[in-house]
């Protein structure tokens, strides 16, 4: 049952699952979910261009990726559109970019849906070392950073008023979240990469009572998930990016049920003042 | 007083100073020309009505934002503990008071209780902060900043939302801690009138300093003694001040003398028991200086460029 491509296909599921736990919790905390999708919608013309360069796919995803995060910053700084709108912008102009680019390589075959949906079924040897070898080096990045990124993240003011400085901090974590995406095109592809990023961590949410521990539950369901998606599409012959998100979904369902004695979502209490959702400026 | 004094680092390097210190965005001046220092063990209150630039003046202070114009020097390696006005946990990060105390670093665990303890919420250690009621979790933030053993502690309205019978016992707290750690606190209030009894200087702010004194004492006013009780009068102080310009609706201020100018002269104003106005860093070059009979008039029409209220 568990051939040779099977078995490559779920550790590299892991390994993703293993580095996107941690970072997805700071997506959900940093609300930068369409960030995180205008990241990875950018990478089908990071796909383009590898394809046209003869690069290497990670390589291109993870340069085109950055360069969309640093070009988020400069509009940001500019500050004549709401954040939401410089997103919009960048997340489907490159996606734009990337297709009539394809269009013009006429000399390989351009297979859309292994892009938008993964292909994790064909990993070699290669993407594994990559996955577990980029994700290894995010996770040792983000421990390193992890207390000024916390601080950060519940008030970036707070954090520079004592000596940490939040807006490095912040361009840090934005490479290593281009750096997870490039490594998880392969497995879930373009469309569902922030799933992978944001189910999981959701779903700990419930569950866990510090940063740190939903941060390791998050890695914990998400691989769940994967051995669970994967054995699944084997199973029931369903594609398997998507069966491992719907299998992250079943697990955030579950997540809701109301067990245990704790209500099923807490009451914003007054630590999270209605006026403002984070550190507002006066 | 003389148990204060014991404290006040006479002749000590100030923590920080500011001189002439002002921030613009968008070609608008939101506080300027703003004049003070902490010393180590002091308690300085910045008071003003909304948009007055309290916020903006300690955020210079801690060094969040820098200044347009004008200096602030921190000391070497001074330690900050702050309490922001606003702070908003998303729900979605799990974090308990215990978590929250080693935010900005690391610390032993008897002085995380000893904070919990000094601001009495140490029962409170496990709790989410998410289910804190705005007293407790304003407690927290406290507790917080002061685990952490700092130079300079800047408290950005800590007791709002805090009824006057807890504001007084806040107060308490906060002269306290003074004491304690010998700290120099920088302390914004949001009310006009009533200050901390402790601070040894009142800073009145509305884009620009328009006064500064020290605080006159509940207990010398029957009605606020009425209105607080004799508990709350020791730690409650009375801030009795008027200016002699007004602020109006538009941007523009009205002069004792019935003149209307487009902008305040930086130390203007002070009907006050403080003759001190301490002028330096200031350029004034040009102007004349005679305090409260001076004519604003000439502000309208004085070149943009070379003006500093331009």
């Amino acid at each position: 049952m568990l051939d040779d491509f099977f078995i490559r296909a779920l550790l590299a599921g892991l390994g993703l699952a293993l580095v996107a736990g941690p970072l997805g919790c700071f997506v959900i905390w940093r609300r930068m979910a369409y960030f995180g999708d205008t990241m990875a919608h950018s990478a089908l013309l990071g796909v383009a261009l590898s394809l046209l360069l003869h690069v290497n796919l990670t390589v291109a995803v993870f340069g085109v990726a950055t360069l969309v995060s640093l070009a988020l910053l400069a509009l940001q700084r500019r500050g004549a559109l709401s954040t939401d709108a410089l997103l919009g912008i960048l997340s489907h102009s490159t996606l734009a970019i990337g297709l009539v680019l394809a269009a013009f390589l006429t000399w390989v075959r351009f297979d859309l849906m292994t892009y938008l949906f993964g292909d994790i079924l064909a990993v070699g040897q290669t993407d594994i070392l990559m996955i577990w070898g980029g994700g290894v080096l995010v996770l040792l990045a983000l421990a390193k950073i992890w207390r000024p990124l916390i601080a950060a993240t519940v008030n970036p003011e707070l954090a520079e008023a004592e000596g940490m400085e939040p807006e490095r901090t912040r361009l840090f974590f934005m490479l290593l979240l281009a750096l997870v995406i490039a490594i998880a095109i392969k497995v879930v592809g373009i469309l569902l990469v922030t799933a992978m990023l944001i189910i999981p961590a959701a779903a700990a949410r419930r569950f866990a009572g510090s940063p740190e521990i939903m941060a390791v539950m998050a890695s914990g369901l998400g691989m769940v998930a994967v051995a669970g998606g994967l054995f699944g599409s084997l199973r029931f012959d369903t594609p398997s990016g998507p069966s491992i998100v719907v299998a992250a979904l079943v697990i955030f369902l579950v997540s809701l049920l109301p067990f245990g004695q704790r209500k099923t979502i807490d009451q914003p209490g007054p630590g999270q003042r209605a006026d403002s959702r984070r550190g507002g400026i006066s | 007083m003389t148990e204060l004094m014991l404290h006040k680092g006479n002749g000590a390097e100030p923590l920080v100073t500011l001189r002439g210190a002002g921030i613009s965005r968008g070609g608008r001046w939101l506080v300027r020309g703003v004049d003070f220092s902490v010393l180590p063990g002091e308690i300085v209150t910045l008071i003003g009505p909304n948009g007055s630039g309290k916020s903006t003046t300690a955020k210079m202070a801690t060094g969040v934002l820098k200044p347009s114009e004008g200096e602030v020097i921190r000391r070497g390696g001074l330690k900050v503990g702050y309490v922001p006005q606003k702070l908003a946990i998303d729900w979605t990060m799990p974090l308990t008071v215990e978590r929250l105390m080693t935010l900005t670093g690391a610390l032993p665990a008897q002085e995380i209780d000893a904070a919990l303890a000094a601001t009495g919420i140490a029962h409170m250690k496990k709790a989410e902060v998410h289910h804190l009621s705005g007293g407790e979790f304003q407690r927290a933030l406290l507790a917080r900043a002061i685990a952490r053993k700092p130079d300079l502690l800047v408290l950005d309205e800590p007791v709002q939302g805090v009824d006057y019978a807890g504001e007084a016992l806040l107060y308490e707290l906060i002269g306290r801690i003074r004491r304690q750690i010998g700290c120099g606190i920088l302390l914004i209030s949001h009310d006009l009138h009533i200050v901390m009894a402790e601070a040894d200087t009142v800073i009145c702010l509305n884009g620009h300093v328009c006064c500064r004194g020290t605080p006159k004492a509940v207990s010398e006013s029957n009605a606020y003694r009425n209105l607080f009780g004799a508990r709350g009068s020791a730690a409650i102080a009375f801030y009795d001040h008027h200016h002699d310009h007004e602020h109006l609706p538009d941007g523009r201020v009205r002069h004792a003398d019935g003149t209307v100018t487009d902008h305040c002269h930086p130390d203007d104003g002070h009907h006050h028991d403080h003759a001190d106005h301490a002028h330096a860093g200031h350029d004034h070059a040009g102007h004349d200086h005679a305090h409260h009979d001076r004519d604003h008039a000439h502000h309208d029409q004085a070149p943009k460029g070379g003006h500093r209220h331009a």
